[in-house]
Parts: structure tokens; sequence; C-alpha cells
């Protein structure tokens, strides 16, 4: 078996039967999904609670308006003082009391309204009533002024701009949405990915330095093997996590659901909001058969195998400065003064993709993005299922892989003079001078 | 070609410093060398330069007549000074791991494994986790792991440190004994009663420049002064002092003798041989102690160091 092999199943196995790492695992997805069906849960009493809320309505023009709801108990209080209506309310323990004041313009009796309560009412509560009357009044002033209500209600008109690109390829508004979530979830997924398992493989090169056992490897391996090892090795592992939590986390949404009857996919994140909201202004018929097609839609063959090179190359990249980053400093506390210049181009990729890709995936700064290397892959993977041109692509990628190249030989470099330095904590300028010994 | 290892004019800088200046070795086959040189001289980087974990700026080294390639790490086994291995990972799976870097195969490491732990006794540790070992059961893997894969050529350095004398006379009868089934040793140490004890040859590296090298008997021959030590017995010792001391160069001499003695050390110069100056003393004294004073590796290593 070569070196290469060997260190690659030696790194991963560590990892694999680390047991932090099996404990992270496993017990990850199980606080994710815990928490989510914890915060459903609570949601749910929350909304469950019946609130009974007494209407003083001098004016008397309201009785039409507040219909009960299936948590809202709506009571009208007729030929009663306010101080005696707010004495009742708040003995017979309700949520609280609208007291809506009249004024002696007959025309327009309305002065003004207010809420008593206990505590200080939930604001959903308060702009639904304030709804509710906004609307009566509007009404009241457009029948007032000669307006016919029938009229206006027949001439709302609903439409959806259907989109079609030049080539005849039909798209909606779910597509662009679902381009987004494609792209997002990617440029996302890259970046925790780096973050997590740029971390282990620096401690993994630290615990080496630290334990003096790295004179004994390398008298039988090149450092340059060791550290591709290493990086590859705990790759792997990071890959078995990922798969891990996906099935997990898959099967345990699943039996929670099943079990509490919670259906989790109703707490929203912003993203299914809009897929929704898209959906909504389209006939309910069409919604399947839409989706269907934008999804159909994707560059999806493009999507796979540039998210494959571009994950890759972007995780190779970065995991190598990590590794240098071990090799130069003797513990992990170190590490600060170097790990600003690798966060800082991640940080920027997640920013540039999630302000300017959305608005503009082939504008000007975007594109650029996608090029320059280090914040390319994230960027990129944004805005590949908008439909990027091959050549950029591949130039792209190429200018990965030379800067790839690169950092290698800069970090084995870094890793070869570093690995052998004990006590001394390194200045750039250091660093600098290592290149050339 | 009798020597396994040459090292030519070797050379290396670490930016301004100068760790290494034109330094050569030879190493003959089945000796045991020992690389002397107080902190800081090179031996480390000499070491390393031989096992490939450093290039050297200039200057070349070979092995069995060849220069050095990749390969030949199989053929050496290095025990650094700054050793460790992965705390927490078991010492049977570590050795086979460290043994299939060195390009064994996993049959032939397990064989030989079985084989260095039956015969230091620590069978029962293969599945132990080194960090549940203490510092000088470490050393035993650590030095099995050295040993493991039949390597012609040998380096260690300091190997005796951390531990006990019953373990550190365990290991010093195993390298000699790895020595006489025709391993070559390279021996880096401070501790100079086992270059004494061990040693054929030595070079002595002082600020990067090697400054003495050789057989060690035949620089004890080369840094001896022709002094004897002398015990003597009389019942006039003032006399017998005088007359020798009007013949010979007399310094006083320490060492321990069962009996009041004159005690002396006598320099002889040319053409005086050792017999001359014995005859002279039986015709003067009765003779207790006779001795040639020769120069201690420690001597040796104070006096060179000190004097360049």
């Amino acid at each position: 078996m070569n070196h290469l092999s060997l260190i690659i199943k030696r790194e991963y196995l560590t990892k694999v039967r680390n047991k932090s790492f099996i404990i992270m695992t496993f017990l990850s997805p199980m606080i994710m999904i815990g928490l989510i069906a914890l915060v459903a849960y609570l949601s749910q009493i929350n909304n469950n609670q019946n609130r009974n809320i007494s209407i003083l309505d001098e004016t008397g023009l309201f009785n039409t308006v507040f219909a009960d709801s299936e948590h809202i108990k709506y009571t009208f209080l007729n030929d009663i003082s306010l101080d005696n209506a707010k004495e009742l309310v708040n003995s017979k323990e309700e949520y609280g009391l609208l007291y809506i004041k009249k004024s002696n313009d007959s025309i327009q009796p309305y002065e003004d309204a207010k809420f008593y309560s206990e505590d200080s009412p939930s604001l959903t509560i308060i702009s639904s009533l304030e709804d509710k009357i906004e609307k009566k009044l509007t009404d009241l002033k457009l029948v007032q002024d000669g307006v016919d209500i029938e009229k206006i209600k027949s001439s709302r008109t609903y439409i959806t701009i259907g989109q079609e690109s030049f080539e005849g390829q039909k798209t909606s508004k779910i597509d662009s949405y679902l381009k987004l979530a494609f792209g997002g979830a990617a440029g996302y997924l890259l970046f925790m990915f780096i973050i997590i398992y740029g971390n282990m493989i620096m401690r993994s090169v630290i615990e080496e330095k630290t334990s003096r056992i790295i004179e004994v490897i390398i008298s039988s391996v090149k450092p340059i093997q060791l550290m591709m090892g290493k990086i590859i090795g705990t790759s792997l592992a990071g890959v078995t996590q990922f798969v891990i939590w996906v099935i997990l986390g898959g099967v345990m949404v699943f039996v929670v659901s099943a079990i509490f009857g919670i259906d989790l996919m109703q707490i929203q994140s912003p993203q299914q909001e809009m897929i929704q909201q898209a959906m909504a202004s389209s006939d309910a018929q069409n919604q399947a058969q839409e989706f269907m097609t934008a999804f159909l839609n994707l560059p999806i063959l493009n999507l796979c195998v540039a998210f494959l090179f571009f994950f890759l190359g972007g995780f190779l990249l970065y995991s190598s400065l990590y590794a240098a980053i071990g090799a130069a400093v003797d513990s992990e506390t170190d590490t600060q003064q170097f790990m600003m210049p690798i966060i800082m181009p991640l940080v920027l990729a997640v920013y540039v993709g999630v302000f300017t890709v959305i608005e503009d995936p082939h504008g000007t700064v975007s594109t650029v993005f996608s090029f320059i290397p280090f914040t390319s892959p994230v960027v990129m993977l944004m805005r590949i299922p908008f439909g990027v041109p091959i050549w950029q692509q591949i130039l792209s990628f190429t200018l990965l892989v030379g800067t790839f190249v690169f950092t290698v030989w800069f970090a084995a470099k870094i890793y070869r003079v570093g690995i052998l330095m004990y006590g001394k904590k390194p200045s750039y300028k250091e660093l600098f001078k290592w290149l050339k010994y | 070609m009798n020597d396994v290892l040459v090292a030519k004019n070797v050379s290396k800088h670490f930016g301004d410093f100068k760790a290494l200046n034109d330094v050569s070795i030879a190493v003959p086959k089945g000796s045991i060398f020992g690389l002397l040189g107080p902190n800081g001289a090179g031996k480390t980087t000499l070491i390393r330069i031989i096992n490939q974990i450093t290039m050297p700026d200039s200057g070349s080294v070979f092995l069995d007549g060849n220069p050095l390639k990749p390969t030949d790490i199989q053929n050496i086994g290095y025990l650094p000074e700054e050793r460790g291995l992965y705390k927490s990972m078991k010492v049977g799976e570590q050795a086979l791991y460290l043994a299939q870097l060195k390009g064994m195969s996993k049959q032939d490491a397990k064989d030989r494994l079985k084989y260095w732990f039956d015969k230091l006794e620590i069978g029962d540790w293969w599945n132990k986790k080194i960090q549940e070992l203490s510092k000088g059961q470490a050393q035993k893997i650590q030095f099995i792991v050295t040993v493991l894969h039949r390597p012609k050529l040998l380096i260690f350095d300091e190997p005796f440190s951390g531990f006990d004398p019953i373990n550190a006379t365990l290991i010093k009868d195993e390298i000699l004994q790895l020595r006489d089934e025709g391993a070559t040793v390279i021996f880096s140490t401070h501790r100079m009663e086992s270059v004494e004890e061990l040693c054929d040859h030595i070079a002595l590296i002082h600020k990067s420049n090697k400054i003495l090298d050789g057989k060690l008997n035949d620089i004890k021959r080369q840094y001896k002064t022709n002094t004897f030590e002398v015990g003597l017995q009389t019942s006039n010792p003032d006399d017998v002092v005088n007359s020798i001391k009007s013949k010979f160069e007399v310094l006083p001499a320490t060492f321990k003798n069962l009996n009041d003695d004159i005690k002396l050390n006598i320099k002889l110069s040319e053409p005086t041989s050792s017999n001359d100056l014995l005859t002279f003393l039986t015709s003067k004294a009765e003779v207790h102690h006779f001795v040639e004073v020769i120069p201690s590796a420690n001597d040796i290593f104070i006096q060179t160091v000190t004097n360049n």
C-alpha cells in the first residue's frame, strides 16, 4: 500500500472513531430536530390558546366586523360605562377590552379606539383589530362619497407576468426562487464545510506537533504527502458525517412529525415563504406542474458537476491554508492572527453571494467575484443555477485549480519548516522567511 | 565501499544562520558512530539531512555508495530526540501504521512486532493506548518502531533519556546486538559515559563545523600526553620524590589507593619509554600502582570544544 492511502486511512479512522466525533455525528441532528420540534410545539400551544375579547362599541358601526375566529371570541357589551366595562372584563379574566369611542360628529362618529388589558397585548392581535376597524371605516367613507363598493370589488384584477427566455424556455417566479434556494444551499454548505473541517485539519496538525510524533512520521513520508493525506482523510470523515446528518435528520423529521403530529414544514424559512407567495399568485392546479417544470429547467447536470468540482476545489484550497496555519503555530490559541485572512474572503464570498447574486446574478460584482479564486467556489455555486456560460465556469475553475496548486506549494513549504519548529510564535515576516528555506 | 554512510561537504543555512558548514563524515559498516557536539552545534540538522527531512544547500549524502534517494528511508531507522507517538492510538495499531509507512507489508510487520513484543515482554500492551503507558514504556514502543523494519542504518538521538538504569541497559544490549547482526549505528548523545562504552568512531561538531573525527582509540592515542599515574611506597619519600623530579616532569596525582603512598603523575618525553620509567622507579621504591593516563571522551570533548 502506498503512503498516501495509508495516511488517508489512518486519518479517516482516527477521526471517525473519535468519541466526540461520534457523539457530535449522532447528537447534532437530534438536538437540531429536537429544537425545531420544541419551537413548533411551543408555537402551537401558543396559537391554541383561546382568547376572549370584549368590545364596547359606542358608535354601533362595528357589530358585523368582529366575527369569532378559531381562537378569539368577541363579546359585545352594551349600555355600560367604560369604567364598569373595565372592571367587568378584568374580573372575568378576559384577554382585554376594546373600547371604540364615539365622537359628536354624526357623519363620522368614530373618534378613536383603545385596548385595555392586564398585560401588554400581542402585536398580531392589535394589528388584526386595527385592520378590521380600518377596513370598515374605509368602506364607510367610500359609501358616503357615493362609491359603489361592489364595483370596486369586481374591478379588482390579478395578473402574473409569464416569463420566457429568448430561446423560448418558459420560466416563472418559482423558478427564480428555486434557483436561489439551490445556489444558496450549495454556497452555504461549502462555507460551513470549510469552517468545520478546515479547523479539524488544523487541530490534527497541531496535535501531531504537540505530541512530537511529527519527526518520526516525516522521516518516513514526505511532508506534502502527510498534508494531503490529512486533508483528504479529514474531508472523507467530513463527508461521512454530513451524509449521516442528512439521513438521520430526514428519518428524525419523519419520526418526530409522525409521533407528535407536528407538521415541521409549517415552520417556514423565508425562502419557503417566498416560494409559497410565488405559488399563491398562480393557479392552484398549475402549482405542482409549474414547480416540476421549474425544477427541470434548472441546469441539473451542470449543477451537479460544477458543485462537485467547485466544492472540492474550494475546500482543498482553504484546507491547505488551514494545514499551513496548524504547522506554523504551537497551540490553538496562537492561531488567531492567521485565521483572519482565511475567514475574511470566505465571509466576503457569502455576503457577495447573498446580496448581489440574488439581485443580479450576472452583474459585474457577482461575475468578478465568481472569478477570484478565494471567493469563486461560493459565489460561482450560487450563480450557476441562474445559468452561467460554460467558458466562464471553466475559466473560473482553472483559476481556482491554479491557485490551489500555488497554495498547496506555499502551505507545504510552511508545513515542512513549521512542523519542526517548536516554541516559537511565528510572525508573518518569519513565515515569509520559511518560504526560502 | 566499506562506509555505509558518507556525507560530503554538507552545508545548510537557515536564513542568516549557518547550521552546517562544509561537514563531511564517513560511517564505517558495522560501527557505532558517535556524533557529538554541544547543544545547537548542528547535529540534529545533519541527522535530519541524512533522513531527508531537510535538504542540504550544498554537498551530498551517499548510502552504500549511492546518492540518497526517497526509497532509502526503508533502510534507515531514526529515533529523534523530540519523540512522540499518537497519544490516543492503540499501541499495536500505531506500530503497524508506522511500520507500513516504512515500507513493510502488514503481515511482515505483525510478525516482527510479535517477535519484539515477546522479546521485551510487553505482549499485553497491544491494545493499550499510548496515553495509558508511562514515559519509559512509551519509549520502549518507540525503540521497537525504530528498529522494526531491519534498517541497515540506525540513528539514535539521545536513546537513553527517560529510561531507568535497567531499561537503559536493556536497550543498550539491544543496540549492541543489532550492531552484531550487521546494522550500523549513528549515536548522538551528551552522555559521555555511553560514548565511552559504545562508540568505536566519533565525530565532534562544534559551531557548525566538524572539529574532530576518527576512531575513538586513535583520538585517545592522539590526545594522550604520555603521562603515567604511579603509586609508590618507600621509607624516605622526600628523597625519592626529589630524585624523580630531577629526571622527569612531575605533577601531583589523586587516586584512591589502600596505602598512604606517594602519588604522582609523571610525564614522559621522547625517547624515554614506560619500561625505562618503571625500571627507574623499581630501583627507588616499591611500585604499587602504575597506569597510563588515557584521556576520557569527556576530557577530549571539553578540551576540544573549549580550545575552539
